[in-house]
């Protein structure tokens, strides 16, 4: 029952993108086609899912044993920047297909302040290994969600006349804001 | 001196984060509900990226070429750190506001974009310069922001009451939805400014800033 709810709540309720703020670039940047928003969904869930435990395990048994919390941050985005890099390398050589639909948006998610961010939240909710995977399983299918949502809009905007200035980033910051608002609706579900 | 005056005031207005550069814009949706949360966020920033601007620049020739973002981000991670003991110890009460967002500087696109399309290229004293513009510009933005966001969403500005009693507080505005639709509409009303100013010198219109993995070229320099 823990774990539905945590689930529903990362989708809906604290959605990363739209609630908690994360991620940006990638929600603006990669939300001009379906396509390639798939992609990018795709691949923040896989390097997620497995960055989160690890940067746990490492945080449980290196930073803490040997009382170095302080260095939390710099650990992380190293961690997340070489398995980044490894997954890319062996996605190329073992799994060639995965590779051709994820591959170039691994790079671009080393700098996705999403999965840092995931990383750290679980760490300052507490979350023991299991809960935190979970967690980061269900943040980046949130942020898939939205992702694909909004470019969907974003799809029918390009064919509609909106003033000149209010065309691009603008006219998708405040569809953002109103899809946010929608999400806000579901906040009396779970407290 | 001018060629440093050039770097540091073209981060002020002509290429002024994230309005017009659209860059680290995470911080500045989820920070600025009030005036000073912005303005402590920006100044966070500031110091990270003027230093890290120094160091990149001072070690460019050192740094082999196909590691070198990985070397950005470990410069911009040491300092961040360093920011977050420093306001530990002096400014408590902002760290727990900005929350996770301090730590989250090291991905703010701003210092990584700025590290990989000048501080890497440039002299010392030009990458300080635009460092420090840089800074500057997007602590003014999230101040701005900042200050719409709580005049409208409290009725104060930097918890100074300007409304006066008989102001209803929109809450929408301090809430996440209000952060998304305040910056568009800055935003657009940035757009509209350039798109007068070019007419009226008679130039054609340019085109909307855009974002994300084109606009960061810390990003696409990986490939």
């Amino acid at each position: 029952m823990e774990y539905f709810l945590m689930f529903i709540s990362a989708i809906f309720v604290n959605n990363i993108v739209l609630a908690q703020y994360l991620g940006q670039c990638p929600y603006l940047g990669c939300s001009k086609e379906k396509g390639v928003s798939l992609g990018m969904g795709g691949a923040v869930i896989f390097v997620m899912v497995i960055a989160t435990p690890l940067t746990w395990l490492i945080q449980e048994f290196v930073l803490l044993p040997l009382d170095l919390g302080y260095l939390q941050t710099i650990m992380f985005i190293l961690v997340i920047a070489s398995l980044v890099q490894l997954v890319e390398m062996f996605l190329k050589k073992s799994i060639p297909p995965l590779y051709n639909a994820l591959g170039i948006f691994l790079p671009l998610i080393t700098t996705n302040c999403a999965v840092l961010g995931v990383a750290i939240l679980v760490q300052r909710k507490e979350f023991d290994l299991g809960l935190s995977m979970f967690y980061a399983f269900a943040s980046g299918l949130g942020f898939l969600l939205a992702l694909v949502l909004l470019a969907a809009i974003r799809e029918r905007l390009e064919v509609t006349h909106l003033p000149k200035s209010m065309q691009g980033v603008p006219a998708a910051l405040v569809m953002a804001g109103i899809m946010s608002l929608s999400f806000m609706a579901f906040k009396g579900m779970i407290s | 001196m001018a060629g440093m005056w050039k770097e540091f005031s073209k981060g002020l207005w002509a290429e002024l984060p994230p309005f017009r550069l659209l860059l680290g814009l995470c911080p500045t949706l989820a920070v600025t509900t009030t005036a000073e949360n912005g303005f402590g966020m920006g100044m966070a920033v500031v110091f990270v990226i003027t230093l890290s601007s120094f160091i990149v620049s001072l070690i460019r020739k050192i740094i082999p070429k196909k590691v070198r973002i990985a070397c950005y981000i470990t410069v911009a991670a040491s300092l961040v750190v360093a920011v977050e003991l420093l306001m530990q110890a002096y400014a408590y009460p902002l760290y727990q506001q900005l929350g996770i967002f301090v730590p989250l500087i090291v991905v703010n696109c701003l210092i990584l974009g700025r590290a990989e399309a000048f501080a890497g290229k440039n002299p010392v004293h030009l990458a300080v310069a635009d460092g420090l513009g840089m800074g500057l510009g997007f602590t003014l933005s999230l101040t701005f922001l900042g200050a719409v966001r709580e005049l409208f969403g409290t009725g104060s500005v930097f918890g100074m009451e300007i409304m006066g009693a008989s102001f209803e507080p929109v809450k929408f505005m301090v809430a996440a939805p209000g952060a998304f639709v305040a910056l568009g509409l800055i935003l657009a009303g940035m757009n509209y400014l350039s798109i007068v100013q070019a007419k009226r010198r008679g130039e054609p219109a340019p085109e909307n800033p855009s974002t994300g993995c084109h606009a960061c070229r810390a990003c696409a320099g990986r490939k």
